[in-house]
């Protein structure tokens, strides 16, 4: 397997691949935090996600790189948009700080944590070879993952699973409304009462043009044959036919 | 049997040439965009000769150069920019659809290992260890196209358009997702030519019955067929294809996500609909239908239709009869409404899915495990057994009474919304002001009181004051 045996050193490759999306990386997470705009700033996030993506491809866990692209990129982010965009279009954040000094501290802190986490890498990776990429993958990539799953770390998966349901849940029930019987509608019920007498099921017909009158005074036909009057626009003045005039003229010669 | 060292493993990927790797790409590329082109014509005969209409005919021969013209047409109509819109991801919104669906098709195998100038390479872009989930991972990315050119459009239609498609394949995304773990337990993999390599068929089944070992079917869409049809029902859903065609339904939303869209933009959005329906026909041809081997009877005398350039035409062949299946269904099915979509995704093929796949797991361990024959054929009828008393303790549904159709119309209450007469006969007109000589004569009784007169019902009595 060309991924894992490319995995012993840095190949050409791998070392495009990172410094092409690493900076790419790095401006996404940048403009992340500065795009005014949520759904800009998700979608920043968006592209930091695919370079994860792209770097645990390239580090020979192509598994864990397309299950982040499918799973993080392409369900929950877009979960996210999906409830930024019911929020409106054109909503920003404010800018006006609410609690004192809460940039400056978590700035502090950013930069905190930021230096923590370079130490212990630099420490961590510094003339340090990677060992154990061959064992892991000896049996393929995703027989590897999928052999620790379920056997070593079954019991943390499973609790974390339960962890999710029991979230689900409580989503659900905190966003279920609970309605009374009688005020639950299903879709035959609210096609009854479409069509119930006095509701007017359609759009309303226009006024009837027809080849013996181009008249918008003309009243429309219902579908029985008889007129109606919701055809014409109130403001019109009415004109209709006479009795006499409307009925229909025998020409058999009686 | 030389065609069977032909396969292409994952090994074989990977040591092509770089002007290879470039004229491959450039070849998938071209494949993608003629099969729209072509895939329009196709699908406008075929929905035209379904409708009892001659169809394409004017340009070209069978108007093969229609979808040619209309594409020149639309690159040239003016590009427009709604004021509302938000410009850049406007701007970008239609080219992520496009992009990804050619993206997915590089994993795609043609054929199996042929000789392009001198070199020995698979029919395939590449491949991967977890290929099939590029194609997955390909086609969600695709929603964020539609979402984002509905959001950006900065109207109402547009947004429903695109709220919708995204609830929609993120649904459908996981039903199809599940559908394809019983391809993955039985073959063994997840890179897209192992699995065209696990239904080379010809294998013995390993248990009997009475002594008779039969040959177990090759083709996973036999195989597993449950698999099959549930992910050619998300395939409809998640290309957004009719019957499950709701982000664009026009009853509703005009054109949905791609309202606002115009001239080059709208194109790129029809294209990207068309490749992803190309991609996935090309992936049901690969995960059920064999990929490039040739069917059956093909194969039974002709022991080289599964070498050199061959496997091409196959492959062509199973991927044309799957987008006529796309077409068909959309000449057929009207469209569903949205909660009996959402019903079906989540309450029908997602617990059918799951029940199948433990099936199949359980089907698996008995193999493995090595159970007596006794013991295995217990095991069986007593999961059939249960099944049987499930389905026979399951509380009936009580059925409705039939009502005649002059029943239900009596039944109406006074007042409703009146219909047009059931023998179809129209009515004459209460304001002709001659009756043509070949019409019928109207029925005037003495009374006056034809069935076209002027209503008598309390609604209507004032039309008739001027």
């Amino acid at each position: 397997m060309s991924t894992v045996l490319a995995a012993a050193g840095v190949g050409a490759g791998e070392a495009w691949t990172f410094w092409i999306l690493g900076p790419l990386a790095i401006l996404a997470a940048l403009g992340m935090v500065v795009a005014r705009n949520a759904v800009h700033s998700a979608l920043w996030l968006v592209l930091v996600m695919l370079c994860l993506g792209v770097f645990y491809v390239v580090q020979a866990g192509p598994f864990i790189g397309l299950a982040q692209i499918i799973v993080y990129t392409g369900a929950i982010m877009m979960l996210f948009l999906f409830v930024l965009m019911l929020v409106g279009r054109d909503a920003s954040d404010s800018l006006i700080e609410v609690l004192r000094g809460q940039r400056l501290a978590a700035v502090a802190l950013g930069l905190g944590f930021a230096g923590l986490v370079g130490a212990a890498f630099f420490r961590a990776l510094d003339s340090r070879d990677a060992i154990g990429l061959a064992q892991a993958n000896a049996e393929g990539n995703v027989q590897g993952i999928a052999a620790s799953l379920f056997t070593r770390y079954v019991f943390a998966f499973e609790v974390t699973s339960a962890l999710l349901i029991a979230a689900a849940i409580g989503a659900m029930i905190l966003a279920h409304v609970e309605r009374h019987k009688d005020q639950k509608f299903t879709q035959p019920d609210l096609m009854r009462a479409r069509f119930a007498p006095g509701n007017y099921p359609g759009p309303k017909p226009g006024p009837g043009v027809y080849a013996t009158s181009t008249s918008v005074a003309t009243p429309g036909l219902l579908p029985d044959g008889r007129l109606s009057d919701r055809t014409i626009s109130p403001i019109l003045p009415k004109r209709e036919l006479t009795e006499a005039e409307s009925t229909p003229k025998a020409t058999e010669g009686r | 049997m030389r065609f069977l060292t032909q396969d292409p493993t994952l090994a074989d990927f990977g040591h092509d040439p770089w002007w290879l790797i470039l004229l491959k790409i450039v070849v998938a590329f071209i494949f993608g965009m003629s099969m729209i082109l072509l895939g329009v014509w196709f699908e406008r005969r075929v929905v035209a000769r379904m409708a009892v209409r001659p169809g394409l005919n004017q340009v070209g021969p069978f108007g093969l150069l229609q979808t040619l013209a209309d594409g020149i047409k639309g690159i040239l109509k003016e590009d427009l920019l709604p004021r509302t819109a938000d410009k850049v991801v406007f701007f970008f919104a239609p080219t992520v659809p496009a992009i990804f669906a050619l993206t997915a098709l590089s994993v795609i195998p043609f054929g199996p290992m042929v000789s392009i100038f001198g070199v020995q390479t698979p029919l395939q872009v590449t491949d991967v260890p977890v290929a099939v989930l590029v194609v997955l991972a390909c086609s969600a990315m695709g929603i964020y196209g539609i979402v984002l050119g509905g959001w950006a459009s900065g109207s109402t239609y547009p947004l429903l358009g695109g709220l919708r498609s995204s609830a929609q394949m993120i649904s459908y995304e996981v039903a199809m997702g599940l559908s394809i773990v019983a391809v993955f337990m039985t073959a063994g993999t997840m890179s897209t030519s192992g699995i065209v390599a696990a239904q080379a068929g010809g294998s013995e089944a390993s248990w009997s019955i009475f002594g008779w070992h039969p040959t177990v079917p090759s083709w996973y869409a036999i195989l597993l067929i449950p698999s099959f049809l549930i992910f050619v029902v998300s395939a409809f859903g998640e290309t957004n294809r009719a019957p499950f065609d709701l982000p664009e339904a026009e009853t509703e939303l005009v054109a949905g996500y791609m309202t606002e869209y115009s001239s080059i933009k709208f194109l790129l959005y029809l294209l990207s609909e068309y490749v992803a329906m190309v991609v996935m026909s090309s992936i049901i041809a690969t995960m059920f239908l064999g990929g490039w081997r040739a069917p059956w009877p093909i194969t039974a005398f002709w022991s080289g239709a599964n070498s050199g350039w061959w496997p091409l035409l196959w492959f062509l062949a199973k991927v044309v009869l799957l987008l006529f299946i796309f077409v068909w269904v959309r000449a057929t099915l009207p469209r569903l409404r949205y909660d009996q979509f959402m019903k079906l995704g989540w309450k029908v093929l997602l617990p059918v899915n799951l029940i199948w796949i433990l099936l199949l797991g359980g089907l698996r361990v008995m193999q493995d495990e090595q159970f007596s024959g006794r013991n295995r054929w217990l095991i069986i009828g007593g999961a059939v057994v249960a099944v049987l008393l499930v389905a026979l303790l399951w509380p009936a549904r009580k059925a409705e009474p039939k009502t005649t159709l002059e029943e239900q119309m009596s039944a109406r209450p006074s007042g409703s919304f009146p219909l047009p007469p059931l023998d179809l006969q129209v009515p004459p007109s209460p304001r002709a002001k001659r009756v043509v000589a070949e019409r019928r004569p109207a029925n005037v009784t003495a009374s006056g009181a034809g069935s076209g007169q002027v209503a008598d019902a309390d609604t209507d009595a004032d039309e008739k004051e001027v």
